[in-house]
C-alpha cells in the first residue's frame, strides 16, 4: 500500500510534467501559425513555376537537345527517395509514419527489381531508417531550417540531389512528406521530382500549339527551360519542407495536447487515491483512540 | 490610362502585386519596357533594378537577383530568388560584404564553391552599381 507521502510525490510529478507539455503545446502552436504563413507565401511562386513550366513543357518535345530532368534518362533502374522528417521527436506519428510509408516504398521499389537509395532530410528520418537501411543512405542533411527554413536551404539540398543526377547516380526522384491537411491532420505524401511530371493540360492541344506561337523566348526556349528545371527542383523540395514543417508543428501540437489531457487524468485519480488513504488513515487513528478510551472505563 | 497587374514572386514571398501602367524589367539581353497590350514573352532575367511605373512615374524600384519573367498581354509576371527594394539598400553595408565575398573566393577550395562566390559577388557589384548610379540621379 502506497503510502502519503509517496502518492504526494508522484502527483507532483505529474504535475510538472502536465507543464512542460502544455508549455510545448503552446510553443507549437504559435510556431503551427508562422509555418502555415509560410507555406501560402511560398504558394504564389510554385504556382506561377508550374503555370510557365507547363507552357513551356509542350514546346519541348520538340527540342533538339533533350532536357533529362524532363525526359528522364530512358532507365527506371535506380530510385533515389528523399525522405523528409524532423529533427526533434515528441511529435506523435509525424516521423513513424513517414518512416513507416517509406519502408513500404523501399520493399517495393526492390520487389520491381530497382535499386533503392536514400536521401535524408532530418535528423529523426534517419536514426530510425539507418537501422535497417544503414547502407542504402548515401546523403542526409539534419539541423535544417532554424530558425525557420529560408529558400537557399532548400537550394543547397537541391543542389546536392542534382549533382548526384549529373552524375547518373539515380533515374527518378521521389520525395516522401508529411503534407498538412489541417493541425489535426497529416497526410504522408509522395511526389516525384525527377523527372517532372507536368500536369496535363486541360485545354485541347490544338489551343496550346496556337498559345507556343505566340511567344517569344529570350534568350530561347532551351536555355530558358535548362534554367527552369533545376529551380523547379529547389521550389518541390522547398514546397515539401514548408509542408513538413507546418504539419511536424501540427502533430506536436496534437500530441502535446492529448499528453496534457492524459497527465490530467492520471492527476485527478493520483488526488482521489491520496483522499482516500488520507481518510482511510485519520478514520484508523480515530478508532485506536476510541477503542483506547473505552478500554479504560 | 491603361494598366495591367505586376506580379513580382519570390519563393519565400509576393513583393509586389498591383496594377500598373508600365514595369521595366531587366531581361539576360537588355532592359524590356513593358506596356499593357506587350506581345507574349518568356525571358530569363538578369541581376538588376524592376522599375515600377504608376501614372508616369516612378512607384518603386527594386533590386532582383536574376529569374524569370512571363509576359502576355493582359498581365506580368517575375519570378525572382530574392529581391529588395532599391531604398532599403545602404551602399555601407554592400561594401562590406563584397569585402566577404572578395574573400570568399580566395576562401574557396573547390571549384563549386569558387563559382558560387563569384556568382555572389558579381551580384553584389551590380547592386551597388545600381546604388550609386541612382544617387547621382537623385
Amino acid at each position: 500500500m502506497a503510502t502519503l507521502k509517496t502518492l504526494r510525490d508522484r502527483r507532483k510529478s505529474v504535475q510538472s510534467t502536465q507543464k512542460i507539455t502544455l508549455a510545448m503545446k503552446m510553443v507549437a502552436g504559435a510556431k503551427l501559425r508562422r509555418a502555415q504563413e509560410h507555406v501560402e507565401a511560398g504558394r504564389p511562386y510554385a504556382h506561377q513555376m508550374r503555370q510557365i513550366l507547363r507552357d513551356l513543357a509542350v514546346s519541348a518535345q520538340a527540342l533538339e537537345s533533350p532536357q533529362p530532368l524532363l525526359t528522364g534518362t530512358g532507365k527506371t533502374d535506380t530510385h533515389l527517395i528523399l525522405v523528409a522528417t524532423s529533427d526533434r521527436g515528441l511529435c506523435g506519428p509525424f516521423n513513424s509514419s513517414i518512416v513507416r510509408y517509406t519502408r513500404k516504398l523501399i520493399s517495393s521499389s526492390q520487389d520491381e527489381g530497382q535499386v533503392v537509395k536514400l536521401f535524408c532530410i532530418g535528423r529523426k528520418g534517419k536514426d530510425m531508417l539507418s537501422r535497417e537501411f544503414g547502407q542504402l543512405i548515401v546523403e542526409s542533411f539534419t539541423e535544417i531550417g532554424f530558425p525557420r527554413l529560408r529558400f537557399h536551404d532548400a537550394q543547397h539540398i537541391a543542389d546536392s540531389v542534382l549533382q548526384m543526377y549529373e552524375d547518373g547516380l539515380f533515374d527518378i526522384c521521389t520525395i516522401v512528406y508529411n503534407h498538412f491537411k489541417s493541425a489535426i491532420s497529416q497526410e504522408v505524401t509522395t511526389q516525384q521530382i525527377i523527372p517532372v511530371k507536368v500536369e496535363p493540360l486541360e485545354k485541347k492541344t490544338t489551343d496550346v500549339q496556337t498559345v507556343k506561337a505566340i511567344y517569344e523566348y529570350e534568350p530561347d526556349e532551351e536555355t530558358i527551360l535548362g534554367k527552369l528545371l533545376p529551380q523547379n527542383v529547389v521550389v518541390q523540395i522547398y514546397d515539401a519542407l514548408l509542408e513538413n514543417a507546418a504539419s511536424e508543428q501540427g502533430a506536436r501540437m496534437t500530441a502535446m495536447d492529448s499528453a496534457s489531457r492524459n497527465a490530467g487524468d492520471i492527476i485527478r485519480k493520483l488526488t482521489l487515491t491520496y483522499n482516500r488513504t488520507r481518510q482511510a488513515h485519520i478514520t484508523r487513528e480515530l478508532i485506536e483512540i476510541i477503542s483506547g478510551a473505552e478500554a479504560l472505563s | 490610362m491603361a494598366t495591367l497587374p505586376f506580379t513580382l514572386v519570390s519563393p519565400e514571398k509576393v513583393l509586389f502585386d498591383q496594377e500598373v501602367s508600365m514595369v521595366v524589367i531587366p531581361g539576360l539581353e537588355g532592359d524590356i519596357g513593358v506596356l499593357p497590350h506587350h506581345a507574349p514573352l518568356l525571358t530569363l532575367l538578369r541581376p538588376g533594378v524592376v522599375t515600377i511605373y504608376e501614372e508616369e512615374k516612378v512607384l518603386v524600384r527594386i533590386f532582383v537577383d536574376g529569374g524569370f519573367s512571363e509576359v502576355t498581354s493582359e498581365r506580368c509576371v517575375a519570378l525572382i530568388t530574392e529581391g529588395k527594394p532599391l531604398k532599403a539598400l545602404d551602399k555601407a553595408t554592400l561594401e562590406i560584404e563584397i569585402k566577404n565575398l572578395l574573400e570568399d573566393v580566395a576562401d574557396s577550395k573547390t571549384p563549386e564553391e569558387r563559382k558560387k562566390a563569384n556568382q555572389d559577388l558579381e551580384i553584389a557589384r551590380v547592386k551597388l552599381m545600381e546604388i550609386v548610379s541612382h544617387q547621382k540621379r537623385a
